[in-house]
């Protein structure tokens, strides 16, 4: 094997040029295709990190039905049990209880719809580290009679620091529900949409406001590795009554960021298919080349007695070497591109921008460093150089030693 | 003894299209030890005929017993494997595989047959010595002269221990120097280590050197004499 090994790297150095250039154009899609998925999967993780680091989380406990009919009627009301079952798992880091609602915001002469988070001050932000995004004022006392508003809301609204917020709502079973709040910070939520319509209270104060007493809309539960979560869900599922309570991760609760992704990462192999092959298609004419360059070669080493498939073998390793040297070359290349957008997100304006708000996320570009990023490429050229290593053999098979030593 | 017995060959090429009658009927025996010239002009067959020998190609009719076993019978991998035990070949040009040094090259048969490193590197040295070649060990083929290509490729065609080497003209790229030294060294092979050698050519000087002269025309053999 050292002999063929041997054998088939001097060959492919023995046209230099070519061999760069085969090699070339394989780091020109290696690299290509890095970044490409470096950029997606960095970011669907900034999108993912969105949606569950500030606002879903990565679980959530509703009674059941919730979530497919997001009102006050559907809440649970807080038991030991369920309290129990949260405490005794594993792996989750923090949980905290909410209650959620809509509810019109007005002040002298505007109004919004806004949706307004009952939280536990301290647990929130264990979970969702709201006191970080203060921007002005101070963050909620434990049963505080005042709000935080998301900064966009406020500027809407045209409000300030310590005006007062006035709400109008439907509470529990239809109740009105009205109410004047003393506003004590202001909040700069990353998700642009939510940015436009939060109002944070403390769960008393919201419970209160909506005649909601003792009830919570959901549990938030955060955990310390995504990659957990499925099993987290299972055994919570398996230690509450699912008759009247649901567990939902954050993929259900958000099917369409979930389904974003997956169409997003469906274009992209399809531009990377697009990529690889035409690169294949060089390669393969390379390989074909070189091929019937060799003919007669094939026919003296044939002759004297070498066995078709030990020559097969020497071609084979030939061109996956070509596909592996590539590969080698686009990866080591990559690695410091990727690097360096990595630690340097690019930030998006214009257009681009206003559309990614729009979709309710951070206008940056971020790169992802996963192994995945290089892995996959090195992983596509690798079955595809083995795809094209089919011609040489096959080539081989058919060889006539008598033809090849006539050329 | 007879090494080679040929009985009654012929070769037909295309024979559905244009029929070409390029071997008709050539019966000849060959013994161990003999140094013979198969000569004739352009296209009376003698390529086909060595290629028929050395079971790189299949008669239309007769057969040929190499070492009392018929080749024609043999499976193709069978075919490639008493290729590499029985017949040493030296082809024209190149020969020689030109990513390896001439070292390698003469190794390489030896390798197929898988022979000891040691035996290998002994026999190697041995063999390009005996074709002058022991300072060129290194060397890849593109750096080496067509006569000392030549040259190793006759190492080569050795190194396996072959009972008889093929060569089909092998001095027809060589200057007359070259061909004359190439000519040479085989005379000296055969007469002191009595190695079968059987080449074709169309150089008088060539066949001048020759103990046995076969003259083939049209795909028949003309004459077969002693010399
Ligand atoms: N592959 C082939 N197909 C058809 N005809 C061939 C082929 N090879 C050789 N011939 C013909 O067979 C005859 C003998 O050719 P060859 O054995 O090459 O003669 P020589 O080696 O003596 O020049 C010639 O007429 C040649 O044209
Ligand atoms: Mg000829």
């Amino acid at each position: 094997m050292k002999t063929y090994m041997k054998l088939a790297w001097r060959n492919l150095w023995r046209n230099k040029r070519r061999t760069i250039i085969t090699v070339s154009s394989i780091f020109i899609a290696v690299l290509l295709s890095a970044l490409m998925k470096s950029m997606q999967e960095g970011s669907y993780d900034g999108m993912v990190d969105m949606a569950v680091k500030f606002y879903s989380g990565a679980i959530q406990v509703h009674k059941d039905g919730y979530w497919e009919n997001q009102r006050l009627n559907n809440s649970l009301r807080i038991n030991d049990s369920l309290i129990d079952a949260l405490e005794s798992s594993d792996h989750i880091n923090f949980y905290t209880p909410r209650i959620e609602s809509f509810s019109l915001a007005s002040s002298e002469n505007l109004t919004k719809g806004v949706m307004v988070l009952g939280i536990d001050p301290e647990r929130e932000n264990q979970v969702t580290k709201v006191k970080s995004k203060l921007v002005e004022g101070v963050y909620l006392d434990q049963n505080d009679e005042g709000v935080l508003l998301s900064a966009g809301l406020a500027k809407y609204l045209k409000l300030n620091l310590n005006d007062t917020l006035v709400m109008l709502g439907q509470g529990y079973h239809g109740v009105s529900a009205a109410g004047k709040f003393p506003i004590r910070g202001i909040i700069k939520h990353p998700n642009p949409e939510f940015n436009k319509m939060l109002v944070f209270m403390s769960i008393g104060q919201c419970q209160m406001f909506y005649s909601a007493e003792g009830l919570l809309t959901s549990f938030v539960i955060m955990v310390d590795d995504y990659a957990k979560i499925p099993k987290i869900q299972h055994s919570l599922i398996k230690s509450i009554n699912t008759n009247e309570y649901e567990v939902m991760n954050w993929e259900e609760m958000q099917p369409v960021l979930v389904q974003q992704i997956e169409s997003d990462r469906q274009t992209a192999v399809i531009f990377k298919g697009i990529l690889y092959l035409v690169i294949a298609f060089g390669i393969l004419g390379t390989i074909m080349m070189m091929m019937s360059e060799r003919k007669r070669e094939f026919g003296v080493v044939i002759a004297v007695g070498m066995q078709k498939f030990k020559l097969k073998t020497v071609v084979f390793l030939e061109t996956i070497l070509i596909g592996f040297v590539g590969t080698i070359v686009g990866v080591i290349g990559s690695l410091p591109v990727i690097w360096y957008f990595y630690k340097n997100p690019i930030p998006l304006s214009g257009k681009s921008a206003d559309a990614i708000i729009e979709y309710g996320f951070e206008p940056v570009m971020y790169f992802s460093m996963a192994p995945s990023v290089f892995l996959n490429q090195a992983i596509t050229i690798f079955v595809f150089t083995a795809v094209i290593a089919i011609y040489p053999i096959y080539y081989l098979g058919r060889l006539k030693v008598i033809n090849a030593l006539r050329s | 003894m007879n090494i080679i017995e040929v009985k009654k060959l012929h070769k037909i090429y295309d024979q559905d299209t244009h029929p070409v009658h390029a071997v008709r009927g050539v019966d000849l025996n060959f013994k161990e030890g003999e140094f013979a010239a198969v000569v004739g002009p352009s296209g009376s067959g003698k390529t086909t005929f060595l290629n028929m020998l050395g079971g790189l190609d299949d008669p239309t009719e007769g057969e040929i017993m190499i070492d009392s076993v018929n080749i024609n019978e043999l499976s193709n991998r069978k075919k490639i494997n008493f290729r590499m035990n029985h017949i040493g070949f030296v082809f024209q040009a190149y020969n020689l595989i030109p990513v390896l040094t001439a070292k390698e090259n003469v190794e390489f048969i030896m390798h197929l047959q898988g022979r000891s490193k040691h035996d290998r590197e002994l026999r190697t040295k041995e063999l390009l010595e005996a074709v002058d070649l022991a300072d060129k060990l290194n060397v890849r083929p593109n750096k080496l002269s067509g006569g000392q290509q030549q040259r190793v490729a006759v190492a080569r065609a050795l190194a396996s221990k072959p009972k008889f080497i093929l060569a089909d003209e092998p001095t027809a790229n060589l200057d007359s120097k070259s061909a004359a030294n190439l000519l040479e060294i085989m005379e000296k092979l055969n007469r002191e280590e009595h190695i079968t050698f059987i080449f074709s050519t169309h150089d008088q000087r060539v066949v001048d050197k020759a103990r046995r002269v076969i003259t083939l025309d049209d795909g028949m053999i003309k004459s077969d004499v002693q010399v």
